[in-house]
């Protein structure tokens, strides 16, 4: 008996909705059997808290008196360049941006990236001002040519986060064959695979629990780190036509979404400027997702363990950058991965991880109390995320 | 007997100065080399675990004075920086000792002063900045 989005929001409103974790459904199902656990559970919520690259926020700064056109000019905050081609009062601020004065990786050394537009983001969430410096051109209409002003986001009309890519459904596991350390956006890798990093919450991650992206589409309303956020189209390089176990989960880094929310309503506990050292600042935000449960394939779906979620371990110091070499060096479940050492190579290499485990949980069961307490309602997609065929594992 | 983890600084002018040595044969005292950096013309750094009669140390430690040594407890100087971490475990595999370690349970990440060697490791792979160091050796 198939469940509809209405009547699991009819459930949350009066109060009756069942809501558990991506982690503890497992036990739920595992107990009571799939046909007793479809009639009970409504919705499972998921989580992930992680370094996302390709984020940023989207501002409109009120105009002066005297106004001026920042489109075609330039704009800085706290030194960060923003993206002003737009608009006479939009910029866009990406997570990477960082001042032209940053030294980057000079003299051969890893730099430190103390600064960049993630900061800029935190910074406005934790109610910070900074430093606006702009340029015009000068119009009829837009008369004024600088304009240096600290401002906040009570000085802007709208801020909401726009990232382009986010929730990569499953990723690389990094590792460095060469005999030097290498600073990579999977962290600093020891050489001779002294150590390998891996980034996804694995049986919590969003994408991970509905493989086939039944539930999740254009116009899913999420939790994003702390707001109500929207999945607003396919993320960047979504690819849904990777190679899949036989449950369904890519085997490679596949599905991604692109997601939107309104900063105001952010907080700094779920939204955080991180420094890769040699590589750069990005920003970490916190995803949240509800699954639901409408028929017993999803609830299959959601069920899926660490052990059952597998990863390609990938060689960054040659194969990734140059494309040269060994492609996979082979496959890792989650569970093997959060054991705290993978074997490769008749190694043993120990692992750690840049999505945090503590966060991901954190963030499912925020979820799930919103939506007990009739805080959160569930979405209809407006239009589904270009999927592949179920059942029928394409190949890269 | 006693036994602590201590931090000597050593100011560019003494670094060929046989401080280990004077300190082990001169007061008896068993020093455990933890990590060490010491080049000649420059401050030089060492983390050590003393351990001795309580008079040994002490006369030790005043040697280390006189000669102009600075000396500090160790683990006071590694800081782990709680609202900043998110436990999310990228410190761990860079840690030598396990003084980061996390529960895989609870998945929390905890930071042990007394297990640290103050290698630095995890301020340079720490990406939230949630591991600081005490001024007087930024």
């Amino acid at each position: 008996m198939a469940k509809t989005i209405e009547e699991i929001n009819g459930k949350i409103q009066s109060g009756k909705v069942v809501v558990f974790t991506a982690e503890e459904i497992i036990d739920v199902v595992q107990e009571k059997g799939i046909k007793q656990a479809v009639r009970e559970v409504d919705v499972v919520t998921t989580g992930t808290f992680s370094p996302m690259c390709s984020s940023g926020a989207f501002f409109n700064i009120k105009q002066p008196k005297e106004k001026m056109k920042l489109g075609g000019g330039f704009a800085t905050l706290n030194g960060v360049p923003a993206y002003a081609g737009l608009a006479a009062a939009d910029i866009y601020v990406g997570a990477t941006a960082i001042p032209d004065s940053d030294p980057r990786n000079s003299n051969g050394l890893p730099g430190k990236y103390r600064y960049g537009g993630a900061h800029v983001i935190e910074d406005l969430v934790a109610g910070k001002k900074v430093l606006l410096k702009g340029g015009g051109y000068g119009t009829d209409c837009y008369p004024l040519l600088t304009r240096e002003q600290t401002i906040g986001l009570d000085d802007m009309n709208d801020a909401f986060l726009f990232n382009p890519r986010n929730c990569y459904q499953n990723y690389n596991v990094a590792v460095n064959l060469s005999d030097k350390p290498i600073y990579t956006y999977m962290g600093k890798l020891k050489p001779k695979l002294g150590n390998a990093y891996y980034c996804s919450a694995g049986q919590l991650s969003p994408l991970f629990n509905d493989p086939y992206f039944r539930t999740i589409g254009i116009g899913t309303r999420v939790f994003l780190s702390g707001a109500e956020g929207y999945v607003a189209w396919p993320g960047t390089q979504h690819n849904p036509n990777a190679p899949r176990l036989e449950n369904g989960t890519p085997q490679i880094p596949a599905g991604t979404v692109a997601l939107i929310g309104d900063m105001r309503q952010m907080t700094t506990e779920w939204l955080r400027a991180v420094t890769f050292r040699g590589y750069g600042v990005t920003l970490s935000v916190a995803v949240g997702v509800p699954i639901p449960i409408i028929d017993e394939d999803i609830l299959r779906s959601v069920c899926v363990t660490d052990a059952q979620l597998k990863a390609p371990v990938v060689d960054y110091s040659e194969f990734y950058p140059t494309g040269q070499g060994e492609a996979k060096l082979g496959e890792v479940t989650y569970k093997e991965l959060k054991s705290g050492s993978i074997h490769i190579k008749d190694q043993d290499v120990p692992t750690g991880s840049f999505s945090s485990y503590a966060l991901a949980r954190k963030v499912a069961h925020h979820l799930k109390q919103l939506i007990q307490e009739g805080d959160f309602l569930l979405t209809q997609f407006q239009a589904p995320l270009p999927g592949a065929a179920i059942g029928k594992g394409a190949t890269e | 007997m006693k036994q602590m983890k201590l931090v000597f600084i050593f100011p560019e002018n003494i670094v060929e100065e046989p401080v280990t040595y004077n300190l082990i044969s001169e007061y008896g005292v068993r020093v455990n080399i933890l990590r060490a950096s010491i080049d000649p013309g420059k401050q030089g750094r060492m983390v050590v675990e003393l351990s001795g009669e309580e008079i040994q140390i002490s006369q030790g430690l005043n040697y280390l004075e006189n000669v102009g040594v600075r000396v500090t407890p160790l683990g006071q100087n590694i800081q782990r920086l709680e609202d900043r971490c998110t436990s999310c475990t990228s410190c761990i595999p860079h840690c030598p000792t396990q003084a980061l370690d996390v529960d895989r349970e609870s998945w929390n990440v905890t930071f042990d002063p007394e297990k640290c060697i103050v290698c630095f490791s995890c301020l340079e792979t720490c990406i939230y900045n949630a591991m600081s160091v005490e001024e007087q050796f930024a």
